[in-house]
Order: C-alpha cells, then sequence, then structure tokens
C-alpha cells in the first residue's frame, strides 16, 4: 500500500497502518488460524499418546492382525479396516452413477422450472440426521433386503461366492447401500454446482459444431466439470469412511473381516462406538483409539491421493482448477 | 454474380419481451463474404446467432420470420443439422479446454458420423492448413490447445469449424481480442475461404470490413439501415445515417 519505494528517501511514517480495527481483526482471525492448528495437533497427539499401550503390546501385527479377540486380549484392525473400505466402496459404486447422473440431468436436461426445487430436495437428504437413516435402514431397507433383494443376489450373483450365506439384511451389504443414500446429496450438489458453472462458451462450442444436446454433455460440459466431479466424490467417500450411527445400526456389529457382502461386519467408526465405552480393559481402550487413528490415516491417505491425482490430471490436459 | 445462399425476411429475435432486431430483410451471397457493421447493441451478435440457430439456445429468447438457407426455411429444420451446416467462430477463442490441438479439430468429424482414423487424420490438416495454423503446431497437434496463444486458438476455432465442412461461416468479431498481426492472418485467411465458402462476418472495424467484405449491411438500433456491395455503402452512402457512421460523426 504505501510502502516507500526504492528511489525516494524512506518517509519517517509507519510501514504499516495502527488502526484498531485492523489490528482487532489481525488478532481475531490469527487467534482463529492459531486455534485451529492446536485443536488439530491437540487431538493427534491424545490419539497418539492413547494408542501407545496397544502400539507397544502389538506393534506392526495390530495393522495386519485380522483377529479382534476380546477374551485373549489380542487385536488386530483388519475386520475393521476392511469393514470400513468394504461398506464405503459399495456406497460409491451405487451412490457416484445417481448423484452424478443426477448432476448432469439436472443440469444439462431437465426443464428449467425443475432444476432449482429437485435439487433442493437432493440437498435435504444431506440435512436428515444420521440416526434417522439408521432407523430406516434398520426397519425398513433392512427387511426388504433380507426378503427380496439378497436372496435375488444369492440366487443369480451367488456363483461369484460373494454373496453367500444367510441373507439378515443387517449387514455389510444394507450398511453400504445406506451409505450410498448418504453420500448422493454430497457429490450431487457439489456436482451440480462444478457442472452449472462451466462457461456458456464451452456449450456453445459444441452446439455450433451440430453436436446433439448429449455429444454436448459429454464432449464439452461433463471433460470440463470433471476435477470438480472428482473432488465431490473425495468429499462423499469421506462422509462414508467416517460415518458411524448409520452404520452402527446396520452392519450386525461383529468384530470379524467379513468373507461376502451378507456377512455381519464392523467399520472402524462402528467398532468406536460400541466398544470405546464398555471396553474390557485398558489394552483393548487403546486398541481402540489405535484403530482410531488409523481411520484419520485412511481418510488423509485418501485426500492426498485424490489430490496428486486432481495434480496430474490438471497439470496434462487443462480444466477448471476448482 | 453468384445466387444468395442465406436469405432472412422479416426477421425479428427476442430476449425476453426486449426485440434486439426488428424486421430485417438480407441477402447473403453465395461464395462472397458479407460483413455487418453497426454500433454496439444494434443486434449484430443476435442476428448472427439466429443464422445457425444459436439464438434460441439462450432461455427464454424468440426468433420471428424466415430464414432460408439454399431456399429452405432452417426454422423449420432440425437445428443440429442446421448447425452442420453453418458454422460458426465466436468473438472469444473457445477451443475444448480439456482437449489437445487434434481433438479440438477431429471432435468436429465425430458429431458429423464416423470416420475412419486415416480420414480424420487427414481432414485435421487440411482445416488447420486451411486456417493457417497447421505450420505453427505441426509438431504438437497432441499439445493442449490451451497451450496456444489467443490468436493461435482462434485459427484453431477456425479450423474446427471449417473441419465440420459447413456451407456458410458465421464469424462474430472474429478478430477483437487479436493483435494487428493475428487478425492480418485471419483477414488473410477470410479471402481464401470464399472461394469454397459462403461468409458472414460481423466486425465493429470499418477499415476490416472494408479489406475483406464484398458486401455491407449496416445495422442500427435492431434494424437495417442499409446494405450494398462494399465499395459503394462506403463511398456513396444512400442514407444520412450511414454516412454519419461510417465517418464516425455519430451520436
Ligand atoms: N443474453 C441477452 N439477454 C438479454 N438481452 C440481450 C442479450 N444479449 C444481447 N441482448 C440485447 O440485445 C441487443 C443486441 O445485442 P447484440 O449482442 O446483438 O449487439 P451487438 O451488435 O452484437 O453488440 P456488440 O458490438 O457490442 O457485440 C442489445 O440491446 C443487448 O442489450
Ligand atoms: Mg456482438
Amino acid at each position: 500500500m504505501d510502502r516507500p519505494t526504492p528511489s525516494s528517501p524512506t518517509p519517517r511514517g509507519p510501514r504499516r497502518s495502527r488502526h484498531w480495527g485492523d489490528l482487532i481483526f489481525a488478532g481475531l482471525v490469527g487467534l482463529g488460524g492459531a486455534g485451529v492448528l492446536v485443536l488439530v495437533f491437540a487431538i493427534l497427539g491424545v490419539l497418539l499418546y492413547q494408542s501407545g499401550l496397544s502400539f507397544r503390546a502389538f506393534g506392526w501385527q495390530f495393522v495386519i492382525g485380522t483377529q479382534w479377540d476380546v477374551r485373549d486380549n489380542i487385536y488386530g484392525v483388519v475386520p475393521f479396516v476392511s469393514g470400513t473400505l468394504i461398506t464405503s466402496a459399495i456406497a460409491l459404486v451405487i451412490g457416484f452413477p445417481l448423484a452424478v447422473g443426477s448432476a448432469i440431468f439436472l443440469t444439462t436436461q431437465a426443464p428449467r422450472w425443475m432444476r432449482g426445487p429437485v435439487g433442493t430436495v437432493i440437498e435435504l437428504l444431506a440435512a436428515i440426521p444420521s440416526v434417522v437413516y439408521g432407523f430406516w435402514g434398520l426397519y425398513v431397507l433392512g427387511p426388504y433386503m433380507r426378503t427380496n433383494v439378497e436372496p435375488a443376489l444369492h440366487r443369480y450373483l451367488g456363483w461369484t461366492g460373494a454373496f453367500n450365506g444367510p441373507a439378515t439384511g443387517t449387514d455389510i451389504l444394507t450398511a453400504g447401500v445406506i451409505l450410498a443414500v448418504m453420500v448422493i446429496p454430497t457429490i450431487s450438489a457439489i456436482s451440480r454446482e462444478t457442472l452449472a458453472a462451466v462457461p456458456i462458451s464451452q456449450r456453445e462450442a459444441a452446439l455450433s459444431l451440430g453436436a446433439t444436446n448429449w455429444e454436448t454433455t459429454r464432449v464439452a460440459i461433463v471433460p470440463y466439470a470433471r476435477s470438480g466431479i472428482f473432488g465431490a466424490t473425495i468429499l462423499g467417500l469421506g462422509r462414508a469412511l467416517g460415518e458411524t450411527m448409520a452404520v452402527t445400526m446396520t452392519i450386525g456389529n461383529r468384530d470379524a473381516v467379513p468373507t461376502s457382502f451378507f456377512s455381519q461386519g464392523q467399520t472402524i467408526a462402528s467398532l468406536i462406538a460400541n466398544e470405546l465405552t464398555n471396553s474390557n480393559g485398558p489394552l483393548q481402550y487403546s486398541a481402540i483409539i489405535e484403530a482410531g487413528l488409523i481411520l484419520l490415516f485412511i481418510s488423509l491417505l485418501v485426500n492426498v491421493l485424490a489430490r496428486l491425482l486432481l495434480w496430474r490430471v490438471l497439470r496434462v490436459t487443462g480444466g477448471s482448477t476448482e | 454474380m453468384n445466387g444468395t445462399k442465406m436469405r432472412v425476411e422479416r426477421l425479428s429475435a427476442y430476449y425476453g419481451k426486449t426485440k434486439a432486431i426488428s424486421e430485417i430483410s438480407v441477402g447473403f451471397p453465395e461464395r462472397k463474404v458479407s460483413a455487418i457493421i453497426g454500433p454496439s447493441g444494434c443486434g449484430k451478435s443476435t442476428l448472427i446467432r439466429c443464422l445457425n440457430r444459436m439464438h434460441e439456445t439462450l432461455p427464454r429468447t424468440r426468433v420471428e420470420g424466415q430464414i432460408l438457407l439454399d431456399g429452405e426455411d432452417i426454422l423449420e429444420l432440425d437445428p443440429v443439422h442446421v448447425r452442420r451446416r453453418v458454422g460458426m467462430v465466436f468473438q472469444k477463442p473457445n477451443p475444448f479446454v480439456t482437449m489437445s490441438i487434434y481433438d479440438n479439430v477431429s471432435v468436429a468429424l465425430r458429431f458429423n458420423g464416423r470416420h475412419s482414423r486415416e480420414d480424420t487424420d487427414k481432414a485435421v490438416v487440411r482445416s488447420l492448413q486451411q486456417a493457417a495454423l497447421w505450420e505453427e503446431v505441426k509438431d504438437r497437434v497432441d499439445a493442449p490447445a490451451l497451450s496456444l496463444s489467443g490468436g493461435q486458438q482462434q485459427r484453431l476455432c477456425i479450423a474446427r469449424a471449417l473441419a465440420a465442412e459447413p456451407e456458410v461461416l458465421l464469424m462474430d468479431e472474429p478478430c477483437s481480442a487479436l493483435d494487428p498481426v493475428a487478425t492480418a492472418k485471419i483477414e488473410g485467411l477470410v479471402n481464401e475461404l470464399k472461394n469454397s465458402y459462403t461468409v458472414i462476418i460481423v466486425t465493429h472495424n470499418m477499415q476490416q470490413a472494408g479489406r475483406v467484405a464484398d458486401y455491407t449491411a449496416f445495422l442500427y438500433l435492431g434494424k437495417l439501415v442499409e446494405v450494398g456491395a462494399t465499395a459503394d455503402l462506403f463511398e456513396r452512402p444512400k442514407e444520412r445515417l450511414t454516412e454519419q457512421y461510417i465517418t464516425g460523426r455519430f451520436g
């Protein structure tokens, strides 16, 4: 602003303005920033400290151990890591096409009067408390899965081995489907915003070459928005990885590595919700905290990988950089 | 004298309730360059965007009258087919940003049916040559389109439009974002193009109209004031308004 130029003699006035408002504002903002950092490190510190007992007892065996045995006090995290990853994968496989499809439909195909209202309804799905999803999963979706969906899956896909075992409706698959419904609003809303932000000049470029509506969407609009759609998907994945209540209510809560989509299982989040407050001793408590730490690392890893991937894609081919 | 390739009859175009152009009737001769000039906001873009039915892609727009292409009213045809016959170059270069130079041109062929790899290669080279861009990009056709300069991007957009092999090429102030060298290149190009295409060009620049256009139409406040051979219009304008505009005594 009023920094002296090198050629003129340095004036004696203050280099920085000293308005009280500025000072107070800078202080408040700085405090906020520092506070967030302190909070992050405090959480990390507590997790590290409290998982120490388990880490000393099992070392890396904890990360690759497939047993979670409360009686013998042997703890391995694989049942919950696999439960977390499988349910989240189901959520994305089902949720992504529905969410992105709805976003594309609403931004490019739907009549104008329909766009706002339907978009809002989809976003409202995000406002439903997760305990309500859990409730619905337990009493509506679960029974339907048990009597209709799972027997059908077993009949047609049983040969793959992934759809075997008794159909109970409270299992990995049901939890994954609930998660799919829960990630749709996140992915759909953000995708919709990125798609709507594609410059009209890109659309007109395609149209003026004689592209049909569908070709315009496919060639000009979706590629331009892909990084935003990708980011939306990662956000949705983040939500699926950490979702607790709805999963706890529908996944069956068994501390074992799932062998089929119909297995009862446990995610890291549901493990913490189920066992932390009634753990049988300090070692189990510490092991649960260490599992939480691993969930944190998984989320972090997903985000970092996503960023790297995005950066590479954009560097090679251009596109919107949001 | 060539025949008339395109002709509009009593054409009016609206944005909502606003009438942007009003009852315009004018013909565009085949294999000639026709320029549309007039002050900002007079409806030049609106008129040219009606000619390939881009106007109606905006919400709440409407067109009245007739737009004849080879005597057939394009308002009664499928707009997708119309746009394959009537190509367009926009004021700001708008290459597909996620695509390479090559793909930007070849995508135009994809919209127009399937082509063999060999045909596509040939068409891409030919279009880039026609747009006077080939020499500059022949070693890096797989580079991103955005790695080109503004003037090169505009020529890429011209190549892309030409690859679709239109009969008519619409250009809406194609040089307004370019420096004099790039402008000269594109003007040279327009002179070449009229050997095979009917070109309709909007321009703010009267010298440019003088250099490239065989015919010029002057629009004012959404109405056609005067149209004629470019030399006649500039040297012996029939209307006072035209004279005032081309001599820069306006308003
Ligand atoms: N999208 C739009 N919505 C509403 N009105 C518009 C829109 N585009 C143009 N208009 C109006 O239509 C009239 C003609 O605009 P047009 O863009 O055709 O002018 P132009 O001659 O191309 O001007 P310029 O030389 O500045 O490009 C103007 O009064 C403008 O305000
Ligand atoms: Mg214009």
